[in-house]
């Protein structure tokens, strides 16, 4: 390659000076963008604004790109049930019969279960869903693992709100513009739930690890041990995520830590259920007053 | 060619479709992030300091110096990195191949190969200690990242050069 044409500027102050104003607009920009960095390290949340900006230009093209491959996915799968659907009368017919018995023990089970829990008088904490949106894109050539949300501040989505698919924990709501969210996944390395085992609700701390799994530690100082094909769910503790949604299961054990894989795959989900926040953070009481405020 | 044209004392020569071809093929190569796919490691190379990079190995004139300042703020924008890195480290980037440029004048596409793989690995790498705690267990996945961008850079490298080549003859 041949040197490049406009390193030498000749005798010409005008580009010598141009040239000179480029460098410093260069090295000032990169030290502009090292004060960034700092502050986005220190304070995060600092740039939800900017960051929003661009979110609400970008989530219409991811929304539309999405829906094509969803369009181009669906495809050969509805060719192929077009011809699949006799034999597969055939079979559910089939099924059916079999699953006879199976739905009348079901039954008998569940008004047994109805009864026991009227005897107990338990309640199921049910908190109520704020919008079903789709996750669109996600921070695919980055280390953190953030997804966009096609929904935000006009749907309800609120920033810390938890971000749950039917089989399981997703994530959390760390930005929410005004019509798309950035979510931090459970598996981003910043991420921490808390956790207990399903068997005997041992609490533990489940983090990412960055990779697609999680890390499993024991919250307790007895090092729990961890088995293969341990659950876990969501303890409640901390008042975000609320209880008993399924977090991950244990694929390996390291030493006092396990290895788990989470139990929503994000790509492979078609909606995404954005709750509220389990216990919300609790209004800052009245500074008490010692006289009586008089009206004025 | 048109043959060239007579340019009066004092006045900047006709700027070139490549003056606003470069950033915008830069800022696509930024929006590939928006593929609709949620994915659980890093394995997308970055295209947008690909293309960066690819302008600048194979048309210097293409972009001033400074220009990976807003360029990079785009990219931050959009690949989730936490804001400032990319504006940091293509700007570092750029200001280290203005360096070289002086020391190694003429050089081969294979020097260039390795002046930019070195520049995306440095990227990388600084990108995830700045945006990932220590111990995360990224580095894998990184590598592969990296050796998939070291292996896509000549095909970027043959784009750029082909849209540089179409905009000087349409010049």
């Amino acid at each position: 390659m041949a040197p490049s044409r406009d390193r030498r500027p000749g005798f010409s102050r005008r580009a010598q000076y141009s040239l000179f104003l480029a460098y410093v607009g260069a090295v000032g920009g990169a030290l502009i963008g090292a004060g960034l960095l700092l502050l986005s390290t220190f304070n995060p949340p600092a740039y939800a604004a900017v960051r929003g900006f661009f979110g609400e230009i970008t989530t219409p093209i991811s929304s539309g790109l999405d829906w094509v491959r969803r369009s181009i996915a669906n495809t050969p799968a509805g060719v192929s049930e077009h011809w699949n659907v006799k034999a597969e009368n055939d079979r559910l017919k089939k099924q059916l019969d079999d699953n006879e018995t199976l739905v009348m023990r079901a039954r008998t089970l569940n008004q047994e279960n109805r009864r026991l829990r009227e005897m107990l008088k338990l309640r199921d904490v049910t908190t109520d869903a704020v919008v079903a949106a789709r996750l669109v894109n996600s921070s695919a050539s980055s280390t953190k693992r953030f997804a966009t949300l096609n929904a935000g501040a006009w749907q309800g989505v609120r920033r810390g709100q938890p971000v749950r698919a039917p089989d399981g924990l997703i994530g959390q709501v760390v930005d929410a513009g005004p019509n798309s969210a950035r979510v931090l996944l459970i598996i981003d390395p910043d991420s921490i739930v808390p956790v207990r085992r399903t068997s005997d609700g041992m609490p533990a701390i489940a983090r990412g690890r960055g990779d697609g799994l999680l890390d499993v530690r024991s919250a307790t100082l007895a090092s729990g041990q961890f088995k293969a094909g341990d659950t876990f769910v969501t303890s409640g503790t901390g008042g975000i995520f609320s209880p008993n949604i399924p977090v991950a299961r244990v694929i390996k054990t390291e030493g006092d830590a396990a290895i788990a894989q989470p139990a929503a795959n994000p790509d492979a989900l078609d909606f995404a259920l954005v709750q509220q926040t389990f216990l919300p953070e609790p209004a800052p009481s009245p500074t008490p007053s010692p006289t009586p405020a008089a009206p004025k | 060619m048109k043959p060239a044209e007579f340019v009066p004392l004092g006045r900047a020569e006709e700027r070139s479709r490549t003056s606003w071809l470069a950033p915008l093929s830069v800022v696509l190569g930024s929006m590939v992030t928006l593929l609709p796919f949620v994915a659980t490691f890093p394995f997308l190379p970055p295209f947008g300091l690909m293309m960066l990079l690819g302008w600048r190995m194979t048309r210097a004139d293409s972009l001033k110096v400074w220009a990976p300042v807003p360029l990079g703020f785009l990219d931050d924008m959009m690949s989730g990195q936490p804001p400032g890195s990319a504006m940091l480290l293509w700007t570092l980037c750029f200001i280290v191949i203005d360096v070289l440029d002086t020391r190694l004048v003429w050089r081969d596409f294979w020097q260039d190969w390795l002046i930019a793989s070195g520049s995306i690995t440095f990227c990388l790498v600084a990108g995830r200690l700045v945006a990932a705690p220590f111990g995360a267990h990224v580095d894998t996945a990184l590598l592969l990242q990296i050796l998939i961008c070291v292996a896509l850079f000549p095909l970027i490298s043959r784009f750029c050069a082909w849209l540089g080549h179409d905009a000087a003859q349409d010049r």
